[in-house]
């Protein structure tokens, strides 16, 4: 078809691909906004607990010797409650109830499990041949930093930790 | 710099003729009628797109399908907003669609040489049926339990082979997980795969054979 109106400014065709760009770029906007914040809304909500959990009598835990305890956190993760299993060691390094280090079994390289080798006094973890001696620090392997440890606090003789990890 | 990227991809890939032939086709004048089609396509996109990210927190389990949607429409970031679009987007597709078919028959559009285009179409609505069908089971909620019950029975009827057409529809005879997981499967991959390729068929002879004008008084 020919233009029949010359416009000095703009052709219809022109406007039209504007005009359509335009609207394809809101609709787009007003739909893929939405959309990544939909996606990334699990990772954005903090499930922090703060319950501190009891590890039981201070007596039972030896002096001296790592001993390891575990505890399951229930969090609610969407539509349905997720049971996680964690695992920590006690050392008691003398009769003294502040004298304690409760460290995570959690490896710091990535996140498998370490175990305590009583021969060798260490904790080993499988996954990247990495050990950690009885204070939790690198003794080699590729961990970036020694153990986590738990806070703590002992009432009437029961130890509980706070199940946050921190960073040592 | 966009020129030369540009003349460089279009030189190895033909941009400017796939533009020519899909875009800048030489169409008869035509009303507001005739872009129903372009609409169904539109909302096709629409539902693909917002039905993709509902599957990534839909569990199609009975135990679990109802508390996922519960979380889609409250405990997630604009969950009911992806959700509302799905849900209202399909009622208008089907409402399009039909429409789209509608113009199609009465405007004489599905004449030769458009007979092909006519039949994909019927396919397409057919399919398009299916989808809302399949799709209004996955909230496993009382309506959607009972109108899936009544729908597969309608399709028991059938004499003879009727018994036998329920069975295969619910995975058995009552309404079970199989029914709400071969339900899920045919809505979020069979039916929007022959779905999909149909359009590209469909729309191939649109461009081959291009779209029909207004009949005039004397046609």
């Amino acid at each position: 078809m020919a233009e029949k109106v010359k416009s000095p400014k703009m052709s219809r065709r022109e406007f039209t691909k504007i005009v359509t760009a335009f609207l394809g770029t809101v609709m787009g906007a007003i739909m893929g906004i939405p959309i990544i914040g939909y996606v990334i809304d699990p990772a954005l909500k903090s499930q922090e607990s703060d319950a501190w959990i009891s590890l039981g009598p201070l007596e039972k835990y030896p002096i001296g010797a790592p001993t390891p305890f575990s505890f399951t956190l229930t969090k609610v993760n969407g539509w349905e409650r997720t049971t996680t299993s964690y695992g920590v060691f006690v050392l008691r390094h003398s009769e003294n109830e502040s004298d304690i280090k409760v460290l995570s079994n959690r490896c710091t390289h990535l996140s498998c499990r370490v175990s305590w080798k009583e021969p060798e006094q260490t904790y080993d973890c499988p996954c990247h041949d990495a050990r950690f001696n009885i204070e939790g620090e690198v003794v080699y392997g590729p961990p970036p930093h020694p153990l986590d440890t738990y806070a703590y606090k002992i009432e009437e003789g029961v130890l509980f930790i706070n199940p946050t990890p921190q960073e040592a | 710099m966009a020129d030369k990227i540009f003349a460089w991809l279009d030189e190895r890939l033909g941009l400017e003729g796939i533009y020519g032939a899909v875009l800048d086709r030489k169409v008869p004048k035509v009303n507001w009628w005739f872009t129903l089609g372009s609409a169904s396509l539109f909302l096709f996109v629409m539902q693909g797109i917002t039905g993709i990210f509902l599957t990534m927190y839909y569990v199609p389990d009975p135990t679990k399908a109802y508390d996922s949607i519960e979380y889609i429409m409250n405990g997630l970031a604009f969950g009911w907003l992806i959700r509302g679009v799905h849900h209202w987007g399909a009622s208008l597709m089907v409402l399009v669609v039909f429409l789209h078919m509608l113009r199609t028959f009465f405007f004489g559009a599905y004449k030769f040489p458009r007979e092909l285009t006519w039949l994909t179409g019927v396919l397409l609505l057919l399919l398009t049926l299916g989808m809302g069908f399949t799709g209004y089971l996955l909230p496993w909620n009382q309506r959607a339990y009972w109108a899936t019950t009544v729908g597969t029975a309608i399709a028991g009827s059938v004499p003879f082979v009727g018994d036998f057409i329920l069975k295969v529809l619910r995975g058995g005879p009552d309404l079970s997980a199989l029914t709400l997981t071969r339900f899920f499967s045919a809505h979020i991959w069979m039916l929007p795969a022959a779905l999909a390729g149909l359009i590209g068929v469909h729309m191939y002879l649109i461009i081959r054979l291009g779209i029909s004008h207004i009949p005039k008084e004397d046609e």
